[in-house]
C-alpha cells in the first residue's frame, strides 16, 4: 500500500515557486482611444452592460470606472490659442518663440494651425502596495494574490460597501442588481494559466502592456527618458514611485498631462495609513463619554 | 470645450482648499480658483451606504451611551434611572443589527463579517463590538429591568458598560477612515461630536422615561453631551475650512441646521425646565434626541456631497504637493 501524498493546500494553490509581482503599465502616449481594453475586459469576465447615454464629453460615454466598467478609456480634447502659428519656417522671432512654446508644452505644431492635441488614457484598479480597499474588507474578500494582484472574492464579499468608499481612486463600486463590489481582478484566472490580461492582448498599440512589475518599471524608466529626449517634458510616470501614499502602484502609468486632467488624484494615500490616529481620536472621544457619565453623578452619591 | 477640456498641458490653478488659519469663517474677497478636474466628474466613489446606517450610526450611539449611563446609575445607587437606561440601552442596541443586515440586502450575508476579526478594518472591529454588546445587553437589561438572573446579570451590566463606550463613538472611526474629504479630513472631531451627540441622545431618552426627580444625572448628561456635540462639530466645520462647504449647502446642510438649531434649543428648554414643567422637559429631550439624529444625517449626506465634488479630492492633494 502507498501513501497518498497529499498537497497542503497553500503549497497546491501557490505553487512551488514563488510568482513574481505583476501588474501594468499603461503608456498613454501610443493609446489611440480604440477602447478594445474596455470591449475585452468586458467579454472576458463576463462584465454586464451599463449604458450611460451621451455624454458629451469627447468619446467618453463610458464615464469611470465602476462594477461594470474595469477598464476605462478617457478622451481628453486639449486646443490653445495659436495665431497662426504653423510648423513652416518662421517669420518672426515671435512666431518661432510661440511655436517652440508649444512644443515645450507637448503640443504638434504639425497637427494644424490650433495647437490641438488629444489625450487619450485607458484607466484601470491601480493594484495598489498598500490597497486600502484591502485594509478595510471585514469579510477577507478582498485578498492579495500569489501575483501580488487585489482581488475581491465574489462568493465573500457580502456588500457591506467600505471599500468603495476607501479607495482613493473610485475603483470600486457596488453592483446594483447584486449588491456585491466588484473591479479588475487583472484576469487573474488568465494568469494562472500563463495569459496575460484580457485587455492587455488586445491592445493593438502595446499602450497597455502586462509583465512582471520590475521589468515594467525599468521599461517605463526608458520610455520616459526617450520622451523628455524628444522634448515632450510633459511626460511623467504616474504611480511608479514606490515612495508614494499607496506605497507604489501594481498598475501605473505614463501621463502626458497632471493626474486630476485624466480624473486621477494627484497624491492618493491609503487611509490606512491613518488608522491609528482615527482610533486614537476615538478613544479619546470614548473616555470623554465615560468622563462625562461618570462626573453627571458627581454629588448625587450618599 | 468643457471642463476637462482646459488649455495645453499648463497647469490652470492650483487650488488653495483649506481656509485654516485664516480666520475662521471669513470669505476671501478672491474667489478660489477651482482645481483642474475630469469633466468635473468625482475621482472617489460616494457612499453606497442607504438610510439605514446613518441610523445605525444613531442607535449604536444611543444605546451604547445608555448602557454605560445605566451602569453608572447602578453603581451610585439611581435605580430608578438605572432602570430607564438599561431599557434605552436594551432597544438602542436590539435595533441595531436588523439596520446593518437590512443594508446588506440579503440577511445571511452578515454572517460573513463573522468569519475573520480583521484589526485594519473598523467595520470588522465594529461588528465584533456590536456582536459584544449584543450578548452583554440581553443579560444585562433583564437583571436591570426585570430584577432576574443576577448571576450573569451583574457582570453583563459591567461588561455591557465597557463595550457600550466604544460603540457610541467607533462609527466616527468608520468614515474617518476612508477617502471621503468631509470625513477622514475630520478625524479627531467627528468621535467628540458622536460621543457628545450619544450621551445627549442616552441622557434626553433616560431624563423622558424617569422622574424628575430621579432625573438630574439624566439631565446633567444629556445638557453637557448636547454641549460638546455642538462645540466639536463647531470647531469641526471651521477647521475643515472649505473642505467643510457640504455642511453649508443641500441636505447636509439643511441637516447640519437643524441638528444645531434642535440641540442648543433643546438643551436650553431641557435646562430651564429643570423640577419645574414636565412637558418642557420631555419637549426639551425630544429636541435633543432629534438634534442628535440629525447631526448623524449630516455627516453621512456631507460625505455623499464631498465625494461628489473632484475639487474637495484633488484640491488638498495639490496642495501637500506644492508644499512639499
Amino acid at each position: 500500500m502507498t501513501a497518498t501524498v497529499i498537497p497542503t493546500p497553500g503549497a497546491e494553490s501557490y505553487g512551488p515557486e514563488p510568482e513574481p509581482r505583476v501588474g501594468f503599465f499603461t503608456d498613454t502616449s501610443v493609446c489611440i482611444g480604440c477602447k478594445a481594453c474596455e470591449v475585452a475586459c468586458k467579454e472576458w469576465n463576463d462584465v454586464p452592460e451599463e449604458i450611460e447615454g451621451f455624454t458629451g464629453s469627447s468619446y467618453d460615454n463610458s464615464v469611470a470606472l465602476g462594477a461594470n466598467r474595469w477598464r476605462h478609456v478617457a478622451f481628453i480634447e486639449q486646443r490653445v490659442e495659436v495665431g497662426g502659428v504653423s510648423d513652416s519656417a518662421p517669420d518672426s522671432f515671435v512666431a518661432e518663440a510661440a511655436r517652440q512654446q508649444l512644443v515645450d508644452q507637448g503640443l504638434e505644431p504639425h497637427s494644424g494651425d490650433d495647437g490641438f492635441r488629444w489625450l487619450m488614457s485607458s484607466d484601470v484598479c491601480k493594484h495598489c502596495s498598500e490597497a486600502a480597499c484591502l485594509d478595510v474588507c471585514p469579510t477577507g474578500a478582498i485578498f492579495r494574490t500569489e501575483y501580488e494582484t487585489v482581488v475581491v472574492q465574489e462568493d465573500v464579499c457580502n456588500g457591506c460597501g467600505y471599500c468603495v468608499v476607501a479607495c482613493p481612486f473610485g475603483v470600486l463600486d457596488q453592483r446594483r442588481d447584486d449588491g456585491r463590489v466588484w473591479k479588475c481582478t487583472l484576469c487573474y484566472d488568465r494568469l494562472r494559466d500563463d495569459m496575460e490580461p484580457a485587455c492587455a492582448q488586445a491592445c493593438p498599440t502595446d499602450s497597455i502592456q502586462f509583465g512582471p512589475l520590475d521589468e515594467l518599471r525599468e521599461r517605463a524608466d526608458r520610455r520616459l527618458e526617450r520622451l523628455h529626449e524628444r522634448g515632450h517634458g510633459e511626460a511623467r510616470l504616474y504611480g511608479r514611485d514606490t515612495g508614494d501614499g499607496v506605497g507604489g502602484f501594481g498598475a501605473f502609468f505614463l501621463l502626458l498631462d497632471e493626474p486630476e486632467a485624466y480624473g486621477l488624484p494627484p497624491d492618493p494615500v491609503a487611509t490606512t495609513r491613518k488608522l491609528k490616529r482615527n482610533w486614537a481620536a476615538a478613544g479619546i472621544g470614548a473616555v470623554a463619554l465615560a468622563a462625562g457619565i461618570a462626573g453627571s453623578f458627581l454629588g448625587e452619591r450618599g | 470645450m468643457s471642463d476637462g477640456a482646459n488649455g495645453g498641458g499648463a497647469p490652470q490653478t492650483r487650488a488653495g482648499v483649506g481656509a485654516r488659519g485664516r480666520g475662521g469663517g471669513e470669505r476671501s474677497m478672491v474667489p478660489r480658483e477651482k482645481p483642474r478636474s475630469y469633466y468635473g466628474r468625482p475621482v472617489v466613489k460616494p457612499p453606497v451606504w442607504t438610510w439605514e446606517i446613518p441610523l445605525y450610526f444613531f442607535t449604536g450611539g444611543t444605546g451604547g451611551a445608555s448602557a454605560a449611563l445605566a451602569y453608572a446609575a447602578e453603581r451610585a445607587g439611581n435605580r430608578r434611572l438605572a432602570r430607564s437606561a438599561w431599557k434605552v440601552a436594551f432597544a438602542g442596541i436590539s435595533a441595531s443589527p436588523p439596520l446593518l443586515v437590512s443594508d446588506l440586502g440579503k440577511p445571511r450575508r452578515f454572517f460573513n463579517m463573522m468569519r475573520v476579526f480583521k484589526p485594519t478594518s473598523p467595520m470588522s472591529v465594529g461588528s465584533w463590538i456590536l456582536l459584544a454588546n449584543g450578548a452583554a445587553i440581553v443579560p444585562a437589561a433583564a437583571y436591570g429591568v426585570l430584577g432576574r438572573f443576577g448571576a450573569i446579570g451583574r457582570p453583563a451590566q459591567a461588561a455591557s458598560a465597557a463595550v457600550g463606550l466604544p460603540l457610541a463613538t467607533y462609527t466616527a472611526v468608520l468614515v474617518a477612515n476612508s477617502a471621503v474629504p468631509v470625513w477622514s479630513e475630520a478625524r479627531w472631531e467627528l468621535p467628540l461630536s458622536f460621543a457628545g451627540s450619544a450621551a445627549a441622545s442616552a441622557g434626553a431618552a433616560a431624563t423622558v422615561l424617569t422622574p424628575p426627580e430621579h432625573a438630574a444625572p439624566a439631565r446633567r448628561l444629556a445638557i453637557g453631551g448636547a454641549l460638546i456635540e455642538t462645540a466639536a462639530t463647531e470647531v469641526m466645520h471651521r477647521r475643515l475650512g472649505d473642505l467643510g462647504s457640504p455642511y453649508g449647502e443641500g441636505t447636509a446642510g439643511r441637516f447640519a441646521k437643524a441638528a444645531k438649531g434642535l440641540t442648543v434649543g433643546g438643551a436650553a428648554l431641557l435646562g430651564a425646565s429643570t423640577n419645574r414643567s414636565r412637558a418642557g422637559a420631555v419637549a426639551g429631550a425630544a429636541m435633543l434626541i432629534s438634534g442628535s439624529l440629525c447631526e448623524r444625517w449630516a455627516v453621512f449626506r456631507a460625505g455623499v456631497q464631498s465625494a461628489g465634488d473632484p475639487s474637495a479630492t484633488i484640491g488638498p492633494q495639490r496642495e501637500r504637493l506644492g508644499r512639499d
